[in-house]
């Protein structure tokens, strides 16, 4: 990974945009699943498949490439679309999300998708899962580099709390965490049902560096996870402040869009907002 | 009769001869040997090295042991984040923190993962003695063998524990076994046959009337009662059913189609446990009359292990008991 020039900072951009409109897409053609996460969530996947990842989506088991464990598996509608969109499945296949048969589980299974690291949905889990990858790696002096996706809410978890404990006692530094802090989750939002913070504290008091970073400048984020990579005897969290639906006015900031999908007619409508940047372009396929 | 495939100790029946072992030290010795065959071997552990036994991994192999602390959710999850990486970890605490509080993150972690972590579950049954209840695991054969994917082994001494271990490393599967504390006789040896999925048939009388299905430490009451009801004039076939899942339906079937009565025998609720699975086996295979001893839908106290196997009703008495009633409800 090298550092972003202009060009390609632009070139993510539009393909973080191209992907929130997969996810619509797909979330319509399942008629079920979550919106407001995986939009929120489409800056940083863009960021790591298509910059910060040492991945390969034609050799998914190649051992020495970077893991990435999601521990939130309910946004995985935006790591089926980054996925499809890097090449590691053709982009079609991502209307059978949620469908009888298909390989794109409403959570994800490790054991059906090539390149899907982890099975995860029961939330709080995953942050350890990656400290035993990571654990693993170092015992073998493995170079690849091992991140850790969240969601903010699942840090009501007991789990997490034992695997940042983990990982900050054994100085895990192959090993970064992004937490997606969009303050949103089923009930309202976090700090009302349960207060997360001072989240950063929190992982300090645990050992970790922490790097807040706005969720969605895509050279922040490049630049966060470059920083993390030169901090030594600990591993790293990035707060990542993300707006939740991002991209679509309606959704944003909006907690009642956690968990459900578009309309067919809201569908239409998001995807013309997202194709015209804000109506501040004219569509071709209008 | 011993059968002499079995290869069982010779003094088998003299109870104050015959060698006394916990089965953890079998897994101790197993996991070891395991370690040495095979450098992916991790051994975790949450905070109990000394009576889980993982001690003795520790100071073979220090660098491929992982001190969790007192964090059964972590321990499972960090093992199944090892397992996908590509270690062979085995897990190890008490059964009734593990798998007694990690359950979910066993499921979807290493079940549906389908990852090849070993959850050992010790000191289960209600023998682990005066800790009492809330540390006597009862549920554990049930939590697990309902899980797809998962293995479940319960090894009936320190020796078949041993074996069970080496092959648990080997077997590229989530496994489950289960480990008790107390000291209970070696009755098998290293050239006794064990195979997971594989039951042994170790008492075949001639003219059997009835198959006797154990599994763990309390094999050896079964053994004994069946010693003393030859002489009794009662026939009755013992099989060590040391895997419960995948369960060995062959064994069981071609010993039941012969006796046409059954009783099942383990230190774990009778709800769900190894005789629920061989009920179901026989309910669609071939029905007979069968009796179950372990515990009746009940918590345990503290205790010596004795009086305790005594008081929940699986001592010899009572499983001769419960032959003597399937035996009588043969048509």
């Amino acid at each position: 990974m090298a550092y972003l020039e202009g060009h390609k900072i632009a070139e993510l951009e539009h393909k973080a945009n191209v992907i929130r409109q997969t996810v619509i897409e797909m979330l319509v053609a399942a008629g079920s699943g979550h919106t407001a996460g995986p939009l929120g969530m489409a800056d940083i996947f863009t960021a790591f498949y298509f910059h910060i990842l040492n991945h390969d989506p034609k050799r998914p088991d190649w051992e020495e490439r970077d893991r990435l464990i999601l521990s939130n598996g309910h946004i995985v509608p935006i790591r089926y679309a980054t996925m499809a969109h890097a090449g590691y499945f053709p982009v079609l296949e991502t209307k059978t999300l949620r469908k009888f048969g298909s390989r794109l589980q409403g959570h994800p299974e490790r054991e059906r998708l090539p390149g899907m690291e982890n099975t995860s949905g029961p939330l709080g889990s995953g942050l350890s899962q990656a400290a035993g990858i990571a654990y693993g790696a170092r015992m073998d002096k493995k170079k690849f580099r091992v991140y850790c996706f969240m969601s903010d809410a699942e840090q009501q978890a007991g789990n997490i709390w034992e695997g940042a404990m983990f990982a900050g006692a054994n100085k895990l530094s192959n090993l970064t965490a992004v937490i997606d802090r969009n303050n949103i989750q089923i009930n309202g939002m976090t700090e009302s049902i349960m207060p997360l913070e001072p989240l950063r504290k929190k992982y300090e008091a645990f050992g970790w560096h922490v790097i807040d970073v706005d969720g969605h400048n895509i050279e922040a984020i490049v630049d966060a996870v470059e920083k993390a990579k030169a901090i030594y005897e600990m591993p790293t969290c990035i707060l990542a402040h993300t707006i939740p639906g991002k991209g679509i006015k309606q959704i944003e900031f909006d907690y009642t869009w956690h968990g459900k999908p578009p309309k067919a007619d809201e569908a239409e409508r998001f995807l013309n907002e997202l194709r015209t940047l804000g109506g501040t372009v004219k569509s071709e396929h209008q | 009769m011993i059968r002499p495939e079995a290869n069982l100790v010779s003094n088998i029946f003299d109870k104050k001869a015959i060698a006394q072992l916990p089965t953890r030290d079998g897994f101790g010795k197993g996991v070891v040997e395991a370690g040495e065959k095979d450098e992916r071997v991790v051994v975790l552990c949450a905070d109990l090295a000394e009576s889980t036994r993982a001690q003795w991994f520790k100071d073979k192999f220090p660098e491929r042991y992982i001190e969790i602390g007192v964090a059964e959710q972590n321990l499972a999850t960090v093992a199944a984040g090892l397992a996908v990486y590509g270690k062979i970890p085995f897990i190890t605490s008490y059964a009734a923190f593990s798998p007694g509080r990690n359950n979910e993150q066993i499921r979807t972690t290493i079940s549906l993962n389908n990852v090849p972590v070993k959850i050992c579950g010790m000191h289960a049954g209600v023998s682990v003695g005066p800790d009492g209840a809330t540390h006597q695991q009862l549920e554990d054969i049930a939590l697990m063998r309902v899980q797809p994917n998962m293995t479940v082994i319960v090894p009936c001494d320190a020796e078949e524990a041993r074996k069970a271990t080496i092959a648990a490393a080997a077997s590229g599967k989530p496994l489950y076994l289960r480990l008790t504390r107390e000291k209970t006789p070696v009755m098998t040896t290293p050239a006794t046959p064990f195979e997971i999925g594989k039951a042994i048939v170790m008492y075949e009388p001639e003219n059997s009337h009835a198959t006797i299905i154990a599994c763990g430490p309390l094999l050896y009451n079964a053994l004994t009662v069946a010693n003393e009801l030859a002489s009794e004039g009662v026939p009755v076939t013992v099989i060590n059913n040391h895997t419960i899942k995948p369960l060995d339906t062959e064994t069981i079937l071609k010993s039941v189609r012969g006796t046409g009565a059954v009783v099942t025998v383990e230190e774990h609720q009778i709800a769900g446990g190894m005789g629920s699975a061989v009920a179901e086996l026989l309910a669609k295979e071939h029905p007979v009359p069968i009796e179950f001893v372990g515990v009746k839908d009940s918590f345990g106290q503290s205790g010596n292990p004795d009086e305790l196997i005594e008081h929940y009703g699986m001592g010899v008495g009572h499983i001769k008991e419960a032959v003597k009633r399937a035996v009588a409800r043969k048509e």
